[in-house]
């Protein structure tokens, strides 16, 4: 067993893994974090995307010892319940970018990672970051849809995930806008 | 899945890292990004009984200009640090292939050393490499340094040149301008992808190079690299279609060799025939595309 130290959606947390052991695993079974999927297992899917020091990457395709000292931030990060839904999620919502929502915490998380790098993504910019992110449900075109409205609610006022908000200094005004929630039929 | 048990040592230094390795005990094996690897272990295809973690390993990484032009990659450098990277805008084939290596997620992670090193046959990088010159430097605890030119570096399916006590420390790009105001130099990579899997089909890298004459440039070539992945047992130069072209050949009659001396994959995707004709295809167009960045 190796002593690793992991900042997991902004609190850090020490365990004993075995060398073998997965970070999705960890994430899921030692930490109780269910959000992060696991799909493929074998770094095809995309579901069990997490961000790792700040970058999307596959957690079924990094050892949880590779990780040791580094951040990780899932899908839990992005909001503290279903009333505060971060922008992304939202618009996921609003614009049906899950039927399942299986694939959603990876498309969620790989979304984040290309609109910290391009704010205003066009679709072509869009499908080319979803590429190892594999849905079985909705054809694309309303992830896509989501994730450039969403966006678009992103570049008009500063959202920033649960976790950035509650860790940052003076946290309380900084929690995303809850946005409204579509009335069932 | 997961992987089969394993020691795990994270080298503090390149030197630690090499004593580890010393042994050239074919069960440990030297962990980079981990994007191959790591599957790979996890299908028990590879069953390391120790891995050396080089992830810590800051002087591997990060990309330095050289005197007289080239560029020094560390070989920990990620494809996403590649990608954004203003420099690779000149090496018209890296920055072609850059792009389609794996997936956003890989390319957070993936290395390019690691990726020389593993050898995958059908690997993007290794067109590009072959035809821009790469030369990886490598070190063991025994010999020190000695660097490899990519031509040399293939040796067959996930097969290199590197020994197993040695450490990829340096992955050298030459510059694309010359040293003289002499010839101008452009290229390009094209593939065919196979869309579940990403991997290329088919995919060719050519660099060009030629002399400017009295008024603009004069019609001959001065040098021709062309390289194929995903086609043969491991990437390779068309030599004779290098040739051919440098001695004035049209590339549509150039080409008709590209797979010349190859046992060319047939896979479920591509049959034999069908991937010898996209190397042609992806040939004409990596050709077309670095004659026009020529201007």
């Amino acid at each position: 067993m190796i002593p690793i130290r992991l900042t997991v959606n902004g609190e850090a947390v020490d365990l004993d893994v075995e060398p073998r052991r997965l970070l999705v695993d960890v994430l899921r079974d030692d930490l109780d974090l269910t959000g992060t999927k696991v799909g493929c297992d074998t770094s095809s899917c995309g579901t069990c995307t997490v961000h790792l020091d700040g970058r999307a990457v596959k957690s079924c395709t990094v050892l949880a010892v590779q990780a040791d000292g580094s951040a990780v931030n899932t899908v839990e990060s992005l909001a503290s319940d279903a009333d505060h839904l971060h922008p992304l999620q939202a618009a996921f919502v609003e614009h049906h970018g899950l039927q399942c929502g299986f694939c959603t915490p990876g498309m969620l998380m790989t979304a984040l990672d290309l609109l910290k790098r391009e704010p205003d993504p066009d679709d072509g910019e869009i499908r080319h970051a979803l590429h190892g992110n594999l849905c079985r449900c909705t054809g694309y075109q309303s992830i896509v849809t989501s994730i450039r409205e969403g966006a678009a609610v992103m570049r008009g006022g500063a959202p920033r995930t649960w976790t950035e908000a509650r860790t940052a200094d003076g946290a309380a005004d900084a929690i995303a806008q809850p946005r409204a929630r579509p009335v069932d039929a | 899945m997961i992987p089969a048990a394993f020691e795990y040592t994270r080298a503090t230094s390149i030197d630690e890292a090499l004593a580890l390795i010393a042994a050239a005990d074919p069960s440990i094996r030297v962990l980079a990004g981990g994007q191959s690897l790591i599957p790979l272990m996890k299908l028990r295809l590879a069953r390391p009984e120790r891995l050396v973690d080089l992830g810590r390993l800051e002087a591997l990484r990060g990309i330095r200009d050289l005197t007289g032009g080239p560029l020094a990659i560390g070989p920990l450098t990620t494809w996403a640090e590649l990608l954004a990277d203003a420099r690779i805008v000149e090496h018209g084939a890296l920055a072609d292939a850059l792009p389609v290596i794996g997936d956003v997620q890989v390319r957070n992670r993936g290395t390019i050393g690691g990726s020389l090193a593993h050898a995958d046959p059908a690997s993007d990088i290794a067109a590009p490499a072959l035809a821009l010159g790469l030369e990886v430097t490598v070190r063991s605890a025994a010999r020190g340094e000695r660097s490899i030119a990519a031509t040399e570096l293939f040796a067959g399916p996930f097969a290199t040149t590197i020994e197993p006590d040695e450490i990829v420390t340096e992955v050298r790009l030459p510059s694309p301008a010359a040293p003289q105001a002499g010839p101008r130099t452009a290229s390009a990579y094209r593939s065919l992808p196979q869309p579940a899997s990403g991997y290329p089909i088919a995919g060719v890298a050519v660099s060009l190079s030629q002399s400017r004459g009295a008024n603009g440039r004069s019609g001959a070539y001065a040098t021709c690299a062309i390289a194929v992945t995903g086609v043969g047992e491991q990437p390779y130069r068309a030599d004779e279609v290098e040739a051919a072209i440098l001695a004035g050949t049209p590339f549509a009659d150039a080409v008709q060799s590209i797979t010349s001396g190859q046992r060319v994959a047939s896979d479920i995707h591509a049959d034999r025939d069908y991937r010898a004709a996209m190397a042609a295809v992806m040939a004409r167009r990596a050709f077309e595309a670095a004659v026009a960045r020529l201007g």
